[in-house]
């Protein structure tokens, strides 16, 4: 009993190459644009390397470029089957590719659902790496003079004023770094004396924030220093104050501007699942149906295609007894060989017999 | 003695209909693009409208939204005609209208280089708009309680941040307004007691920038108070600091960019407009080369095409002489009437 078994006339075979052909290089194009978005997603990624601390999440970009080049491959490939399926004498040399090409097909969907399944599952390492990478961003932001971390200032200051955020979590993460270098502190004046006595590790602290946190929508021009002392600036409340800085900590806005950009290409991934899934049965129902028609007498007459020769348990069952006869055959194999060397040894045994009575007589 | 005569059988006239065909597509496709370019410039100049002033006009964009239209209709009707050249029964209805067709073509594109010129030449009024805008934007930059201008300091800001620019011409302009509103200022304090004494309209002027204008480049963090005074901050010497604000000045940005913005689309808009020439001049061929078949009746005969009918000088004398013949007609007519009105 085949499975899910289709009949084919000449023309219905016919059709379903040339559609085949077409629905090929749709997942040509398909392919293409995974390895164009696998490359979008890397540079993104890249562009903010400096603020991350490991690459784990670069798993997904790289899987989507590679599966987005073999799908290109593997549907030209198809198309060319498709192409030579209508012409006896040059669908032959296909036969065995085909074998391959299956599984190669069904590797490429089980890779693109696993890009979906792991652009979520990575969410949590990314936050980890973000979180490391922007305290460190933020505890060198004064090294302006260090070969290696002279950029971080720029690049933090930047990402605060693209993504609209402050600090890790938020605004407080810089009271309590040092983010202002000593070679613009005076040593000699009592305010920054009295600063770097007040804590253990002589660190110049105050509850003041870059010029990059402040945020262009507040009313009033932005307040970056003492920001906890209501008294210092007039008609400030400390408590009550929201628009003067960006409330969002950098970290999450860059989780969730990754997780966005991962999450809105995950319904075209999808549907490019499905095309390539019917890819896959239409040159399954071809290779059948066009196999069929060269065995019959008449090439042009009607043929079965199938997807599966007997149904899925007999199948199941073949497959199995294969495998188990390769391994028996790996087996049987010494033990049949000494056999065959006792039957040997037995057989000269009896002709040493047979020819040593002889001379005695 | 026809202009450029170009000798044409059955092949030679049917490759040309197809490539003009072809073009005409691409022509399309080009009037497309004008289109977008249009509505683009338009777009851009809607973002910042809060930044220049009420007489900004808007002329050149729609202009080229006009012309990309006009363009798509024209070329989709000559690629039409092109398809139908091939066949006599088709190319019949179209040929009475062929010759204005082909006037009205050389119209247009004269005006599309007129358009490539406009380009060119507006950036100059787009100057003193943007000019003018940008000083009374940095002075409503404090009215954030005022409706219609509480945007105008996130406008600012954003834009100082985007362009990397400072003030009108340089950073010294935000020495001259007072860009912190009263709201925020303790007139009980003496410092603002002073600052608004210290000058005639009782603003309350200092030699500070918002923060906007401050440069993430700068290896020190921003300095926007106090900036001429060079003790207020520690190894600070504002004669030799380049780094800490944007030096540029934001019209000066503005300008650049929109020029740019400009100059490109009338470059592209020229090459449109050399495009047009040649599917026009394609067209006047297949025209020709159909109507002055040797044997009439046989489509597979010889034919010539060519450019113009008489040289450039000869077919000048006969426009003229034409105009000269329409404007007498008028006279003759009129006076014709009022010697049949004195006869009578």
């Amino acid at each position: 009993m085949a499975l899910l078994k289709m009949k084919f006339s000449q023309q219905r075979r016919v059709r379903l190459a040339q559609g085949l052909w077409l629905l090929s290089w749709l997942a040509v194009m398909c392919g293409a644009f995974i390895f164009c978005l696998g490359v979008y997603l890397k540079i993104e990624l890249l562009r903010r390397d400096e603020v991350m601390e490991n690459t784990e999440i670069h798993v997904v970009p790289n899987l989507l470029m590679m599966v987005g080049l073999a799908s290109i491959g593997a549907n030209w490939v198809a198309s060319r089957v498709c192409q030579d399926s209508l012409d006896a004498s040059r669908f032959p040399r296909w036969k065995v590719l085909l074998l391959g090409w299956f599984a190669v097909a069904m590797l490429l969907c089980c890779l693109l659902l696993a890009v979906v399944v792991l652009s979520y599952a990575l969410q949590g390492s990314l936050e980890e790496s973000l979180k490391v990478g922007l305290r460190n961003g933020i505890r060198f932001y004064k090294d302006t003079d260090v070969p290696g971390r002279c950029f971080q200032k720029e690049t933090i200051d930047r990402l605060q004023m693209e993504f609209r955020c402050c600090g890790n979590n938020n605004f407080k993460d810089w009271f309590e770094v040092q983010w202002v270098s000593n070679r613009y502190l005076d040593f000699t004046s009592q305010e920054v004396k009295d600063r770097i006595r007040s804590n253990v590790d002589g660190r110049y602290l105050l509850d003041g924030v870059p010029f990059s946190c402040c945020n262009p929508a507040s009313p009033r021009p932005c307040l970056q220093n003492q920001l906890t002392d209501s008294r210092s600036h007039y008609n400030y409340e400390y408590q009550s104050e929201e628009l003067n800085l960006y409330s969002r900590g950098c970290r999450q806005a860059l989780t969730d501007y990754y997780m966005g950009l991962m999450n809105s290409t995950g319904p075209g991934v999808l549907s490019i699942i499905l095309i390539q899934l019917s890819v896959l049965l239409s040159m399954r129902y071809l290779q059948t149906a066009v196999e069929g028609a060269m065995a019959l007498e008449s090439p042009e007459g009607e043929s079965e295609g199938y997807i599966l020769e007997k149904d899925v348990k007999a199948t199941y069952a073949d497959v199995k007894a294969k495998a188990l006869d390769l391994l028996k055959f790996a087996q049987v194999d010494p033990t049949s060989e000494a056999a065959g060397a006792e039957e040997g040894e037995k057989a000269a045994e009896a002709t040493e017999k047979a020819a040593t009575p002889p001379p005695a007589s | 003695m026809a202009l450029l005569v170009v000798k044409f059988d059955l092949k030679k006239r049917v490759k040309l209909a197809q490539t003009v065909w072809f073009m005409y597509w691409f022509a399309v496709l080009a009037g497309i693009l004008v289109l977008s370019l249009g509505l683009f410039f338009k777009i851009e100049l809607r973002k910042r409208s809060e930044l220049m002033d009420n007489n900004e006009s808007h002329f050149l964009p729609n202009v080229l939204i006009a012309m990309g239209l006009i363009a798509c209709g024209i070329n989709a009707f000559g690629g039409k005609v092109c398809y139908d050249s091939l066949d006599p029964t088709k190319f019949a209805k179209w040929k009475p209208m062929l010759k204005t067709f082909l006037v009205f073509c050389m119209g247009f594109n004269a005006l599309l280089v007129v358009t490539a010129l406009l380009c060119f030449v507006m950036r100059i009024p787009f100057q003193f708009t943007l000019a003018e805008g940008l000083k009374n934007g940095m002075k409503f930059y404090k009215d954030t309680d005022t409706p219609g201008r509480c945007y105008m300091k996130r406008t600012l800001d954003l834009m100082q941040i985007e362009f990397r620019c400072c003030g009108n011409d340089n950073y010294r302009d935000w020495f001259e307004i007072q860009w912190v509103s009263n709201r925020y200022l303790d007139f009980s304090a003496k410092e603002v007691k002073d600052r608004i004494g210290s000058n005639v309209d009782g603003q309350y002027l200092m030699d500070g920038v918002p923060f906007s204008c401050c440069n993430p480049s700068s290896p020190r963090p921003c300095i926007q108070y106090q900036m001429t005074n060079n003790s207020a901050h520690y190894s600070y010497d504002h004669y030799t600091e380049e780094l800490n604000v944007w030096r540029r000045g934001c019209r000066d940005a503005l300008l650049s960019y929109y020029g740019g913005i400009m100059n490109t689309i009338g470059a592209l808009v020229l090459l449109v407009t050399m495009l047009e020439v040649a599917v026009t001049v394609g067209l006047q061929y297949v025209d020709t080369s159909l109507s002055t078949l040797a044997n009439p009746e046989d489509m597979e005969s010889e034919s010539e095409g060519f450019l113009l009918e008489k040289t450039v000088k000869e077919t000048f004398t006969d426009i003229m002489a034409k105009m000269k013949a329409m404007g007498k007609g008028a006279k003759v007519e009129e006076g014709g009437e009022e010697g049949v009105a004195t006869v009578s």
